[in-house]
Protein backbone atom coordinates (compact mmCIF):
# COMPACT_ATOMS: atom_id res chain seq x y z
CA UNK A 1 0.00 0.00 0.00
CA UNK A 2 1.11 3.89 -0.51
CA UNK A 3 2.77 5.46 2.03
CA UNK A 4 -0.18 8.72 3.91
CA UNK A 5 2.75 8.93 5.97
CA UNK A 6 6.54 9.85 4.99
CA UNK A 7 9.25 11.42 6.52
CA UNK A 8 12.23 11.42 4.89
CA UNK A 9 16.23 11.94 6.32
CA UNK A 10 14.65 14.39 8.74
CA UNK A 11 17.57 16.12 11.14
CA UNK A 12 17.55 18.80 14.49
CA UNK A 13 20.23 19.86 16.34
CA UNK A 14 19.78 21.82 19.36
CA UNK A 15 22.85 23.68 19.87
CA UNK A 16 25.15 21.63 18.56
CA UNK A 17 23.79 18.37 19.82
CA UNK A 18 22.31 16.33 16.96
CA UNK A 19 18.78 15.06 18.28
CA UNK A 20 17.44 14.21 15.36
CA UNK A 21 19.73 12.44 12.93
CA UNK A 22 18.60 11.43 9.65
CA UNK A 23 15.60 9.69 10.75
CA UNK A 24 13.09 8.17 7.74
CA UNK A 25 9.96 6.63 8.20
CA UNK A 26 7.20 6.18 6.84
CA UNK A 27 3.49 4.44 6.88
CA UNK A 28 0.92 3.59 4.90
CA UNK A 29 -3.19 3.19 6.23
CA UNK A 30 -3.86 0.55 8.79
CA UNK A 31 -0.26 0.95 9.94
CA UNK A 32 0.28 0.44 14.05
CA UNK A 33 3.74 1.05 14.93
CA UNK A 34 4.99 1.61 17.83
CA UNK A 35 8.06 4.47 18.55
CA UNK A 36 10.50 3.00 21.39
CA UNK A 37 13.72 4.62 22.69
CA UNK A 38 15.55 5.44 26.50
CA UNK A 39 14.39 8.50 27.39
CA UNK A 40 16.27 11.54 25.62
CA UNK A 41 16.28 9.29 22.36
CA UNK A 42 14.84 11.92 20.58
CA UNK A 43 10.92 10.47 20.06
CA UNK A 44 9.05 13.89 20.79
CA UNK A 45 11.17 15.67 19.13
CA UNK A 46 10.47 13.52 16.42
CA UNK A 47 6.91 14.27 16.92
CA UNK A 48 7.47 17.99 17.24
CA UNK A 49 9.43 17.82 13.69
CA UNK A 50 6.88 15.74 11.89
CA UNK A 51 3.95 18.22 13.30
CA UNK A 52 5.71 21.25 12.56
CA UNK A 53 5.93 22.30 16.24
CA UNK A 54 9.72 22.63 15.39
CA UNK A 55 11.13 23.64 12.17
CA UNK A 56 13.77 20.74 10.86
CA UNK A 57 17.43 21.72 9.52
CA UNK A 58 16.74 19.26 6.72
CA UNK A 59 14.44 16.46 5.61
CA UNK A 60 10.70 16.48 4.44
CA UNK A 61 7.49 15.44 5.69
CA UNK A 62 5.08 13.63 3.10
CA UNK A 63 1.43 13.24 4.40
CA UNK A 64 -0.99 11.71 1.47
CA UNK A 65 1.68 12.60 -1.10
CA UNK A 66 1.92 16.05 -0.53
CA UNK A 67 5.16 17.41 0.82
CA UNK A 68 3.64 19.58 4.15
CA UNK A 69 7.58 20.34 5.28
CA UNK A 70 6.35 24.15 4.60
CA UNK A 71 3.61 23.84 6.38
CA UNK A 72 2.36 25.55 9.79
CA UNK A 73 0.80 22.96 12.65
CA UNK A 74 -2.67 24.28 11.34
CA UNK A 75 -2.33 23.11 8.65
CA UNK A 76 -1.21 20.10 9.05
CA UNK A 77 -3.85 19.02 11.47
CA UNK A 78 -6.24 20.21 8.75
CA UNK A 79 -5.09 17.20 6.26
CA UNK A 80 -5.47 15.08 8.76
CA UNK A 81 -1.93 14.65 10.62
CA UNK A 82 -2.70 14.98 14.97
CA UNK A 83 -1.17 14.54 17.36
CA UNK A 84 -1.20 14.13 21.55
CA UNK A 85 0.82 15.71 23.94
CA UNK A 86 3.42 13.80 26.07
CA UNK A 87 2.93 16.54 28.88
CA UNK A 88 -0.99 17.26 29.09
CA UNK A 89 -2.13 20.27 26.84
CA UNK A 90 -5.34 21.31 28.06
CA UNK A 91 -7.19 24.59 28.99
CA UNK A 92 -7.24 24.97 32.65
CA UNK A 93 -10.23 26.73 33.11
CA UNK A 94 -12.52 24.87 30.49
CA UNK A 95 -14.64 21.83 30.89
CA UNK A 96 -14.08 18.15 29.10
CA UNK A 97 -16.88 18.63 27.51
CA UNK A 98 -16.20 22.36 25.92
CA UNK A 99 -12.48 20.65 24.97
CA UNK A 100 -14.41 17.94 22.69
CA UNK A 101 -16.89 20.46 21.45
CA UNK A 102 -14.28 22.33 20.35
CA UNK A 103 -12.37 19.74 18.80
CA UNK A 104 -15.32 18.48 16.81
CA UNK A 105 -16.38 21.86 15.77
CA UNK A 106 -12.95 22.78 14.78
CA UNK A 107 -12.78 19.52 12.84
CA UNK A 108 -16.07 20.69 10.83
CA UNK A 109 -14.72 23.98 10.28
CA UNK A 110 -17.63 25.26 12.94
CA UNK A 111 -15.40 26.40 15.23
CA UNK A 112 -15.79 30.16 13.62
CA UNK A 113 -19.71 30.34 14.98
CA UNK A 114 -20.04 33.60 17.03
CA UNK A 115 -24.44 33.01 17.53
CA UNK A 116 -24.43 29.70 18.68
CA UNK A 117 -23.72 27.83 21.38
CA UNK A 118 -21.92 24.02 21.68
CA UNK A 119 -24.79 22.76 23.92
CA UNK A 120 -27.29 23.86 21.38
CA UNK A 121 -25.73 21.57 19.42
CA UNK A 122 -26.94 18.16 19.68
CA UNK A 123 -24.94 16.91 17.20
CA UNK A 124 -21.90 17.55 18.94
CA UNK A 125 -23.00 17.30 22.36
CA UNK A 126 -23.84 13.49 21.91
CA UNK A 127 -20.39 12.87 20.03
CA UNK A 128 -18.82 14.59 22.47
CA UNK A 129 -20.33 12.32 25.68
CA UNK A 130 -19.69 9.26 23.30
CA UNK A 131 -16.47 10.19 23.22
CA UNK A 132 -15.67 11.31 26.74
CA UNK A 133 -18.21 7.99 28.10
CA UNK A 134 -15.88 5.70 25.73
CA UNK A 135 -12.72 6.82 28.31
CA UNK A 136 -15.07 6.86 31.36
CA UNK A 137 -14.90 10.74 32.08
CA UNK A 138 -18.21 11.25 30.48
CA UNK A 139 -19.24 12.28 34.48
CA UNK A 140 -16.18 14.64 34.57
CA UNK A 141 -17.46 16.54 31.76
CA UNK A 142 -18.43 19.81 33.22
CA UNK A 143 -16.24 19.79 35.79
CA UNK A 144 -13.12 22.44 35.01
CA UNK A 145 -10.16 20.94 33.60
CA UNK A 146 -8.25 22.26 37.12
CA UNK A 147 -10.09 20.48 39.31
CA UNK A 148 -9.56 16.87 37.48
CA UNK A 149 -6.81 14.37 38.36
CA UNK A 150 -4.05 14.11 36.02
CA UNK A 151 -4.77 10.99 35.29
CA UNK A 152 -8.24 11.62 33.98
CA UNK A 153 -6.87 14.86 32.14
CA UNK A 154 -4.26 11.97 29.66
CA UNK A 155 -7.37 10.65 29.13
CA UNK A 156 -9.15 14.15 27.58
CA UNK A 157 -5.87 14.54 25.99
CA UNK A 158 -6.36 11.31 24.15
CA UNK A 159 -9.75 11.49 23.55
CA UNK A 160 -9.23 15.39 21.87
CA UNK A 161 -7.22 13.50 19.53
CA UNK A 162 -9.69 11.36 18.47
CA UNK A 163 -12.21 13.89 18.36
CA UNK A 164 -10.34 15.40 15.08
CA UNK A 165 -11.13 12.08 13.42
CA UNK A 166 -7.53 12.00 11.81
CA UNK A 167 -6.08 10.09 9.14
CA UNK A 168 -2.52 9.89 10.60
CA UNK A 169 -2.42 9.79 14.21
CA UNK A 170 0.77 10.55 16.65
CA UNK A 171 0.61 9.60 20.49
CA UNK A 172 3.34 10.55 22.56
CA UNK A 173 3.04 8.09 25.80
CA UNK A 174 -0.67 8.37 25.82
CA UNK A 175 -0.68 6.20 28.87
CA UNK A 176 2.01 8.17 30.99
CA UNK A 177 0.73 9.00 33.99
CA UNK A 178 -2.77 7.07 33.78
CA UNK A 179 -3.51 4.96 36.83
CA UNK A 180 -2.91 1.28 35.94
CA UNK A 181 -7.36 0.87 36.24
CA UNK A 182 -7.28 2.98 33.23
CA UNK A 183 -4.56 2.22 31.20
CA UNK A 184 -7.10 -0.56 29.60
CA UNK A 185 -9.10 2.15 28.34
CA UNK A 186 -6.93 4.06 26.39
CA UNK A 187 -5.79 0.48 24.51
CA UNK A 188 -9.51 0.06 24.09
CA UNK A 189 -10.00 3.22 22.37
CA UNK A 190 -7.36 2.58 20.47
CA UNK A 191 -8.01 -0.59 19.41
CA UNK A 192 -11.56 1.07 18.53
CA UNK A 193 -9.57 3.32 15.78
CA UNK A 194 -10.87 3.24 11.71
CA UNK A 195 -8.97 0.74 10.84
CA UNK A 196 -7.53 2.69 7.88
CA UNK A 197 -5.73 4.95 10.44
CA UNK A 198 -2.18 5.21 10.66
CA UNK A 199 -1.37 5.52 14.31
CA UNK A 200 2.36 5.74 15.74
CA UNK A 201 2.60 5.47 19.34
CA UNK A 202 5.06 6.27 21.82
CA UNK A 203 5.19 3.91 24.79
CA UNK A 204 7.36 2.85 27.30
CA UNK A 205 5.25 -0.18 28.84
CA UNK A 206 6.58 -3.08 26.45
CA UNK A 207 2.98 -5.14 27.05
CA UNK A 208 1.34 -2.61 25.71
CA UNK A 209 3.38 -1.95 22.42
CA UNK A 210 3.52 -5.85 21.86
CA UNK A 211 -0.64 -5.85 21.77
CA UNK A 212 -0.37 -2.69 19.90
CA UNK A 213 1.76 -2.88 17.24
CA UNK A 214 2.67 -4.89 14.38
CA UNK A 215 5.82 -3.26 13.39
CA UNK A 216 8.34 -1.58 16.36
CA UNK A 217 10.93 1.19 15.66
CA UNK A 218 13.57 1.82 18.44
CA UNK A 219 14.98 5.17 18.28
CA UNK A 220 18.61 5.69 20.16
CA UNK A 221 20.58 8.84 20.58
CA UNK A 222 18.14 10.57 17.05
CA UNK A 223 19.20 7.30 15.18
CA UNK A 224 16.67 4.78 14.43
CA UNK A 225 18.50 1.59 15.02
CA UNK A 226 15.92 -1.07 14.72
CA UNK A 227 12.72 -1.22 12.48
CA UNK A 228 10.70 -4.60 12.09
CA UNK A 229 8.42 -6.79 13.87
CA UNK A 230 7.58 -6.70 17.29
CA UNK A 231 9.02 -10.55 17.52
CA UNK A 232 12.55 -9.36 16.13
CA UNK A 233 13.39 -6.59 18.54
CA UNK A 234 13.94 -8.50 21.75
CA UNK A 235 16.35 -10.29 20.09
CA UNK A 236 17.89 -7.12 17.87
CA UNK A 237 21.71 -7.00 19.66
CA UNK A 238 22.04 -2.75 18.90
CA UNK A 239 18.50 -2.14 20.38
CA UNK A 240 19.87 -4.38 23.55
CA UNK A 241 22.90 -2.13 23.78
CA UNK A 242 21.15 0.48 23.55
CA UNK A 243 18.87 0.17 26.67
CA UNK A 244 22.13 -0.94 28.49
CA UNK A 245 23.60 1.93 27.56
CA UNK A 246 20.94 4.28 28.61
CA UNK A 247 20.61 2.36 32.15
CA UNK A 248 24.47 2.43 32.48
CA UNK A 249 24.30 6.23 32.05
CA UNK A 250 21.80 6.27 34.17
CA UNK A 251 23.46 4.63 36.77
CA UNK A 252 26.50 6.29 36.76
CA UNK A 253 24.59 9.87 36.92
CA UNK A 254 22.61 8.71 39.90
CA UNK B 1 -27.29 6.40 21.03
CA UNK B 2 -31.03 7.20 21.05
CA UNK B 3 -30.80 6.21 24.66
CA UNK B 4 -28.91 9.17 25.03
CA UNK B 5 -30.60 11.61 22.62
CA UNK B 6 -33.82 12.18 25.25
CA UNK B 7 -32.17 13.17 28.58
CA UNK B 8 -29.41 15.17 26.41
CA UNK B 9 -32.65 17.18 24.56
CA UNK B 10 -33.93 17.99 28.03
CA UNK B 11 -29.96 19.12 29.16
CA UNK B 12 -30.05 20.90 25.80
CA UNK B 13 -33.38 23.14 26.63
CA UNK B 14 -32.93 23.41 30.68
CA UNK B 15 -28.80 24.57 29.96
CA UNK B 16 -30.76 26.89 27.46
CA UNK B 17 -33.28 28.58 30.07
CA UNK B 18 -30.75 28.70 32.57
CA UNK B 19 -28.48 30.92 29.82
CA UNK B 20 -31.45 32.66 28.71
CA UNK B 21 -31.85 33.57 32.79
CA UNK B 22 -28.70 34.48 33.49
CA UNK B 23 -28.66 36.75 30.20
CA UNK B 24 -32.23 38.86 31.32
CA UNK B 25 -30.57 38.68 34.77
CA UNK B 26 -27.50 40.73 33.52
CA UNK B 27 -29.90 42.65 31.00
CA UNK B 28 -32.61 43.94 33.97
CA UNK B 29 -29.51 44.82 36.45
CA UNK B 30 -27.99 47.37 33.25
CA UNK B 31 -31.45 48.22 33.02
CA UNK B 32 -32.44 48.90 36.42
CA UNK B 33 -29.18 50.69 37.07
CA UNK B 34 -30.00 52.76 34.15
CA UNK B 35 -33.03 53.94 35.32
CA UNK B 36 -31.69 54.67 38.73
CA UNK B 37 -28.66 56.50 37.42
CA UNK B 38 -31.46 58.70 35.50
CA UNK B 39 -33.86 59.04 39.22
CA UNK B 40 -30.98 59.63 41.40
CA UNK B 41 -28.76 61.79 39.58
CA UNK B 42 -31.08 63.78 37.03
CA UNK B 43 -27.74 66.60 37.18
CA UNK B 44 -25.07 64.38 36.48
CA UNK B 45 -26.74 62.86 33.00
CA UNK B 46 -23.18 63.58 31.25
CA UNK B 47 -21.28 62.08 33.52
CA UNK B 48 -22.70 58.98 33.56
CA UNK B 49 -23.33 58.90 29.41
CA UNK B 50 -19.53 59.12 29.71
CA UNK B 51 -19.31 55.74 31.85
CA UNK B 52 -21.07 54.26 29.40
CA UNK B 53 -19.26 55.00 26.86
CA UNK B 54 -16.00 53.72 28.68
CA UNK B 55 -17.74 51.00 29.13
CA UNK B 56 -18.23 50.25 25.91
CA UNK B 57 -14.30 50.82 25.56
CA UNK B 58 -13.12 48.88 28.37
CA UNK B 59 -15.68 46.05 27.01
CA UNK B 60 -13.90 46.02 23.93
CA UNK B 61 -10.67 45.93 25.61
CA UNK B 62 -11.83 43.09 27.53
CA UNK B 63 -12.51 41.01 24.26
CA UNK B 64 -8.81 41.32 23.34
CA UNK B 65 -7.10 41.02 27.12
CA UNK B 66 -9.64 39.32 28.97
CA UNK B 67 -10.53 36.87 26.51
CA UNK B 68 -7.80 36.33 23.87
CA UNK B 69 -4.63 37.33 26.43
CA UNK B 70 -3.26 40.15 24.26
CA UNK B 71 -1.41 42.65 26.13
CA UNK B 72 -2.54 46.25 24.75
CA UNK B 73 -2.11 49.88 25.94
CA UNK B 74 -2.83 51.28 23.00
CA UNK B 75 -6.87 50.21 22.59
CA UNK B 76 -8.24 54.24 22.87
CA UNK B 77 -7.05 54.37 19.34
CA UNK B 78 -10.09 52.24 18.54
CA UNK B 79 -12.13 54.28 20.60
CA UNK B 80 -10.65 57.45 19.53
CA UNK B 81 -11.48 56.36 15.78
CA UNK B 82 -15.20 55.89 16.49
CA UNK B 83 -15.13 59.08 18.06
CA UNK B 84 -13.38 61.02 15.23
CA UNK B 85 -14.91 58.94 12.59
CA UNK B 86 -19.14 59.91 13.72
CA UNK B 87 -17.55 63.51 14.58
CA UNK B 88 -15.91 64.02 11.22
CA UNK B 89 -18.87 62.16 9.46
CA UNK B 90 -20.89 64.83 11.36
CA UNK B 91 -18.98 68.18 11.08
CA UNK B 92 -17.71 67.59 7.45
CA UNK B 93 -20.18 65.34 5.41
CA UNK B 94 -23.49 66.26 7.19
CA UNK B 95 -24.32 62.65 8.54
CA UNK B 96 -26.36 63.90 11.40
CA UNK B 97 -28.40 61.14 11.91
CA UNK B 98 -27.30 59.72 14.83
CA UNK B 99 -27.93 56.13 14.12
CA UNK B 100 -25.65 56.66 10.75
CA UNK B 101 -23.30 58.55 12.74
CA UNK B 102 -23.02 55.45 15.49
CA UNK B 103 -22.62 53.18 11.96
CA UNK B 104 -19.88 55.09 11.16
CA UNK B 105 -18.30 54.96 14.49
CA UNK B 106 -18.30 51.36 14.37
CA UNK B 107 -16.83 51.05 10.90
CA UNK B 108 -13.72 53.28 11.76
CA UNK B 109 -13.80 51.62 15.04
CA UNK B 110 -13.48 48.24 12.86
CA UNK B 111 -10.85 49.32 10.76
CA UNK B 112 -9.01 50.63 13.60
CA UNK B 113 -9.15 47.05 15.34
CA UNK B 114 -7.79 45.52 12.40
CA UNK B 115 -4.90 47.78 11.45
CA UNK B 116 -3.80 47.14 15.51
CA UNK B 117 -4.88 43.96 15.61
CA UNK B 118 -2.15 43.29 12.24
CA UNK B 119 0.39 45.25 14.40
CA UNK B 120 0.22 44.44 17.68
CA UNK B 121 -0.22 40.47 16.62
CA UNK B 122 3.04 40.39 15.47
CA UNK B 123 4.61 39.88 18.48
CA UNK B 124 4.17 39.09 22.22
CA UNK B 125 4.60 40.14 25.80
CA UNK B 126 6.47 42.98 26.25
CA UNK B 127 7.51 43.96 22.61
CA UNK B 128 3.37 43.49 21.96
CA UNK B 129 2.80 46.06 24.48
CA UNK B 130 5.37 48.87 22.81
CA UNK B 131 3.91 48.46 19.90
CA UNK B 132 0.25 49.04 21.08
CA UNK B 133 1.98 51.92 22.84
CA UNK B 134 3.79 53.22 19.37
CA UNK B 135 0.19 52.39 17.76
CA UNK B 136 -1.25 54.71 20.21
CA UNK B 137 1.07 57.33 20.00
CA UNK B 138 1.11 57.31 16.46
CA UNK B 139 -2.50 57.79 16.27
CA UNK B 140 -2.49 61.19 18.75
CA UNK B 141 -0.09 62.34 16.91
CA UNK B 142 -1.87 61.48 13.62
CA UNK B 143 -4.79 63.05 14.89
CA UNK B 144 -3.26 66.21 16.21
CA UNK B 145 -1.37 66.79 13.13
CA UNK B 146 -4.44 66.20 10.76
CA UNK B 147 -6.07 69.40 12.22
CA UNK B 148 -8.03 70.61 9.38
CA UNK B 149 -9.81 67.33 9.30
CA UNK B 150 -9.71 66.69 13.51
CA UNK B 151 -9.17 70.51 14.85
CA UNK B 152 -6.28 69.06 16.36
CA UNK B 153 -5.42 69.99 20.11
CA UNK B 154 -8.20 72.71 20.15
CA UNK B 155 -10.58 69.72 19.45
CA UNK B 156 -13.35 68.64 16.74
CA UNK B 157 -16.41 71.34 17.16
CA UNK B 158 -19.81 71.56 15.11
CA UNK B 159 -20.94 68.04 15.62
CA UNK B 160 -24.90 68.75 15.68
CA UNK B 161 -26.47 65.39 16.03
CA UNK B 162 -29.85 65.22 14.81
CA UNK B 163 -33.21 64.22 16.73
CA UNK B 164 -33.12 60.04 17.37
CA UNK B 165 -35.12 58.80 14.76
CA UNK B 166 -36.36 62.08 13.95
CA UNK B 167 -38.38 62.08 17.46
CA UNK B 168 -35.85 62.33 20.08
CA UNK B 169 -33.89 65.67 20.01
CA UNK B 170 -30.28 65.61 21.70
CA UNK B 171 -31.32 68.23 25.06
CA UNK B 172 -29.61 70.23 27.44
CA UNK B 173 -29.83 68.01 30.38
CA UNK B 174 -28.34 64.94 28.63
CA UNK B 175 -32.00 63.23 28.75
CA UNK B 176 -32.07 61.86 24.68
CA UNK B 177 -28.10 61.17 24.87
CA UNK B 178 -28.22 58.76 28.00
CA UNK B 179 -31.27 56.91 26.91
CA UNK B 180 -29.30 56.25 23.60
CA UNK B 181 -26.14 54.93 25.44
CA UNK B 182 -27.98 52.62 27.73
CA UNK B 183 -29.78 51.24 24.30
CA UNK B 184 -26.73 50.61 22.86
CA UNK B 185 -24.90 49.31 25.63
CA UNK B 186 -27.81 46.95 26.47
CA UNK B 187 -27.85 45.49 22.69
CA UNK B 188 -23.57 45.38 23.09
CA UNK B 189 -24.19 43.13 26.36
CA UNK B 190 -26.69 41.00 24.33
CA UNK B 191 -24.51 40.47 21.37
CA UNK B 192 -21.20 39.97 23.47
CA UNK B 193 -22.90 37.82 25.87
CA UNK B 194 -23.56 35.58 22.68
CA UNK B 195 -20.05 35.91 21.17
CA UNK B 196 -18.27 35.03 24.34
CA UNK B 197 -20.38 31.73 24.75
CA UNK B 198 -20.16 30.73 21.53
CA UNK B 199 -17.36 28.33 19.66
CA UNK B 200 -15.58 31.25 18.75
CA UNK B 201 -15.59 32.51 22.13
CA UNK B 202 -14.12 29.23 23.32
CA UNK B 203 -11.62 29.52 20.54
CA UNK B 204 -10.45 32.62 21.99
CA UNK B 205 -10.41 31.67 25.24
CA UNK B 206 -8.54 28.49 24.19
CA UNK B 207 -5.90 30.08 22.87
CA UNK B 208 -4.96 32.65 25.60
CA UNK B 209 -4.60 29.52 27.62
CA UNK B 210 -2.73 27.41 25.17
CA UNK B 211 -2.28 28.62 21.40
CA UNK B 212 -0.28 25.52 21.12
CA UNK B 213 -2.52 23.08 22.06
CA UNK B 214 -5.37 25.10 19.49
CA UNK B 215 -3.10 25.03 16.34
CA UNK B 216 -2.71 21.38 17.49
CA UNK B 217 -6.94 21.14 17.17
CA UNK B 218 -6.34 22.35 13.48
CA UNK B 219 -7.23 25.60 14.87
CA UNK B 220 -6.12 29.49 13.17
CA UNK B 221 -4.65 31.81 15.97
CA UNK B 222 -3.91 34.82 14.16
CA UNK B 223 -7.08 34.43 12.22
CA UNK B 224 -9.33 34.23 15.01
CA UNK B 225 -7.23 37.19 17.41
CA UNK B 226 -7.96 39.58 14.32
CA UNK B 227 -11.54 38.87 14.07
CA UNK B 228 -11.72 39.17 17.67
CA UNK B 229 -10.12 42.72 17.06
CA UNK B 230 -11.88 43.61 14.71
CA UNK B 231 -15.13 43.00 16.79
CA UNK B 232 -13.17 44.44 19.80
CA UNK B 233 -13.09 47.99 17.57
CA UNK B 234 -16.61 47.74 16.40
CA UNK B 235 -17.53 47.89 20.55
CA UNK B 236 -14.67 50.49 21.05
CA UNK B 237 -15.83 52.60 18.09
CA UNK B 238 -19.68 52.66 19.37
CA UNK B 239 -18.39 53.62 22.73
CA UNK B 240 -16.42 56.50 20.51
CA UNK B 241 -19.48 57.78 18.68
CA UNK B 242 -21.69 57.86 21.42
CA UNK B 243 -19.04 59.80 23.46
CA UNK B 244 -18.43 62.13 20.12
CA UNK B 245 -22.95 62.38 19.94
CA UNK B 246 -23.60 62.91 23.56
CA UNK B 247 -21.03 65.70 24.17
CA UNK B 248 -20.61 67.45 20.39
CA UNK B 249 -16.71 67.55 20.90
CA UNK B 250 -13.89 65.03 19.78
CA UNK B 251 -11.05 66.13 21.45
CA UNK B 252 -7.45 64.62 21.23
CA UNK B 253 -7.93 62.89 24.68
CA UNK B 254 -10.14 60.45 23.54
CA UNK B 255 -6.82 59.23 21.28
CA UNK B 256 -4.68 59.16 24.07
CA UNK B 257 -2.17 56.60 25.95
CA UNK B 258 -3.72 57.85 29.48
CA UNK B 259 -7.50 56.65 28.15
CA UNK B 260 -5.96 53.36 27.20
CA UNK B 261 -3.87 53.09 30.46
CA UNK B 262 -6.86 54.03 32.40
CA UNK B 263 -9.13 51.33 30.46
CA UNK B 264 -6.89 48.91 31.52
CA UNK B 265 -7.04 49.47 35.16
CA UNK B 266 -10.91 49.81 34.89
CA UNK B 267 -10.01 46.36 33.58
CA UNK B 268 -8.41 44.92 35.75
CA UNK B 269 -10.12 46.72 38.80
CA UNK B 270 -13.42 44.96 38.21
CA UNK B 271 -12.02 41.63 36.78
CA UNK B 272 -10.64 40.78 33.07
CA UNK B 273 -12.42 37.80 31.32
CA UNK B 274 -15.70 38.61 32.20
CA UNK B 275 -18.45 41.54 30.78
CA UNK B 276 -19.73 42.13 33.90
CA UNK B 277 -16.10 42.40 35.46
CA UNK B 278 -15.86 44.92 32.37
CA UNK B 279 -18.62 46.65 33.62
CA UNK B 280 -18.21 47.20 37.13
CA UNK B 281 -14.75 48.00 36.87
CA UNK B 282 -16.11 51.08 34.56
CA UNK B 283 -18.29 52.30 36.85
CA UNK B 284 -16.62 51.88 40.37
CA UNK B 285 -13.54 53.51 39.13
CA UNK B 286 -15.04 56.62 37.28
CA UNK B 287 -17.80 57.02 39.77
CA UNK B 288 -15.28 56.81 42.31
CA UNK B 289 -12.92 59.41 40.39
CA UNK B 290 -15.72 61.42 40.37
CA UNK B 291 -16.47 61.50 44.27
CA UNK B 292 -12.83 61.45 45.14
CA UNK B 293 -11.89 64.12 42.99
CA UNK B 294 -14.72 66.12 44.23
CA UNK B 295 -14.01 65.70 47.86
CA UNK B 296 -10.18 66.26 47.16
CA UNK B 297 -9.35 67.62 44.50
CA UNK B 298 -5.57 67.26 45.95
CA UNK B 299 -4.99 63.75 46.53
CA UNK B 300 -7.58 61.95 44.35
CA UNK B 301 -4.85 60.20 42.03
CA UNK B 302 -3.19 58.96 45.29
CA UNK B 303 -6.29 57.73 46.45
CA UNK B 304 -7.37 56.09 43.17
CA UNK B 305 -3.52 54.69 43.34
CA UNK B 306 -4.16 53.76 46.83
CA UNK B 307 -7.07 51.69 45.87
CA UNK B 308 -5.93 50.08 43.05
CA UNK B 309 -2.96 48.48 44.95
CA UNK B 310 -5.62 47.52 47.54
CA UNK B 311 -7.40 45.71 44.70
CA UNK B 312 -4.68 43.76 43.20
CA UNK B 313 -3.25 42.98 46.70
CA UNK B 314 -6.53 41.43 48.05
CA UNK B 315 -9.10 40.85 45.07
CA UNK B 316 -6.58 39.53 42.37
CA UNK B 317 -9.53 38.55 40.04
CA UNK B 318 -11.14 42.10 40.04
CA UNK B 319 -14.08 43.29 42.04
CA UNK B 320 -16.12 40.72 40.05
CA UNK B 321 -14.08 37.69 39.38
CA UNK B 322 -13.36 37.56 43.45
CA UNK B 323 -16.85 38.08 44.19
CA UNK B 324 -17.62 35.19 41.58
CA UNK B 325 -14.95 33.30 43.54
CA UNK B 326 -16.30 33.65 47.18
CA UNK B 327 -20.37 33.21 45.76
CA UNK B 328 -18.85 29.69 44.03
CA UNK B 329 -16.99 28.53 46.45
CA UNK B 330 -19.84 29.02 49.12
CA UNK B 331 -22.43 27.58 47.10
CA UNK B 332 -20.26 24.20 46.93
CA UNK B 333 -19.96 24.02 50.81
CA UNK B 334 -24.11 24.52 51.32
CA UNK B 335 -25.42 23.63 47.97
N1 LIG C 1 13.87 22.74 22.92
C1 LIG C 1 14.97 22.04 23.19
N2 LIG C 1 16.16 22.66 23.33
C2 LIG C 1 17.29 21.96 23.59
N3 LIG C 1 17.33 20.64 23.74
C3 LIG C 1 16.17 19.95 23.62
C4 LIG C 1 14.94 20.62 23.35
N4 LIG C 1 13.96 19.68 23.27
C5 LIG C 1 14.56 18.51 23.49
N5 LIG C 1 15.88 18.65 23.71
C6 LIG C 1 16.84 17.59 23.94
O1 LIG C 1 16.68 16.65 22.91
C7 LIG C 1 16.85 15.35 23.38
C8 LIG C 1 15.65 14.51 23.00
O2 LIG C 1 14.55 14.92 23.76
P1 LIG C 1 13.10 14.27 23.55
O3 LIG C 1 12.76 14.35 22.11
O4 LIG C 1 12.18 14.91 24.50
O5 LIG C 1 13.36 12.75 23.96
P2 LIG C 1 12.33 11.58 24.28
O6 LIG C 1 10.96 12.03 23.96
O7 LIG C 1 12.79 10.45 23.44
O8 LIG C 1 12.51 11.26 25.74
C9 LIG C 1 17.08 15.45 24.87
O9 LIG C 1 18.47 15.37 25.09
C10 LIG C 1 16.56 16.81 25.21
O10 LIG C 1 17.25 17.34 26.31
MG1 LIG D 1 9.28 12.23 25.10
Amino acid sequence: MSAIFDVRNLKKTFGGLVVTNDVSLSMAPGDRVALIGPNGAGKTTFVNLVTGNILPNAGSVMLGGQDVTRLGPTERVRRGLVRSFQVTRLFSEMTPEEHVALAILQREGRSGKMFASHRAMPDVMEEGHTLLSRLGIAHLARHRVSEIAYGQQRLLELSLALALKPKVLLLDEPAAGVPQSDTARIEQAIADLPSDLAVLMIEHDMDLVFRFAKRVVVLAAGEIIFDGSPDAVTKDVRVRQAYLGSYADARSVA
Amino acid sequence: MAMLSNSDTLSVTSDRRARLTRDAVGVLVILALGVAGYVLFPNNLALLTRITAIALLVLSLDLVTGYCGVATLGHAALFGAGAYGAGIAAAHFGITDPVAMLAVGIIAGSIAGLISGVVVLRAHGLPQLVLSIAIIHLAHEAANKASGWTGGSDGLSGIMPDAVFGVWQFDLWGRTAYVFGIVLLVVTFVLLRQIVRSPFGMLCRGIRQDPVRIRAMGGSVHGTLIRMYIISGAVAGAGGALNAISTQVVGLDSLSFTLSAEALVMLVLGGTGSLYGALLGTVTFLWFEDVVSAANPFHWLTIVGALLIAVVLFAPKGLYGSLAAYFERRGRKNP
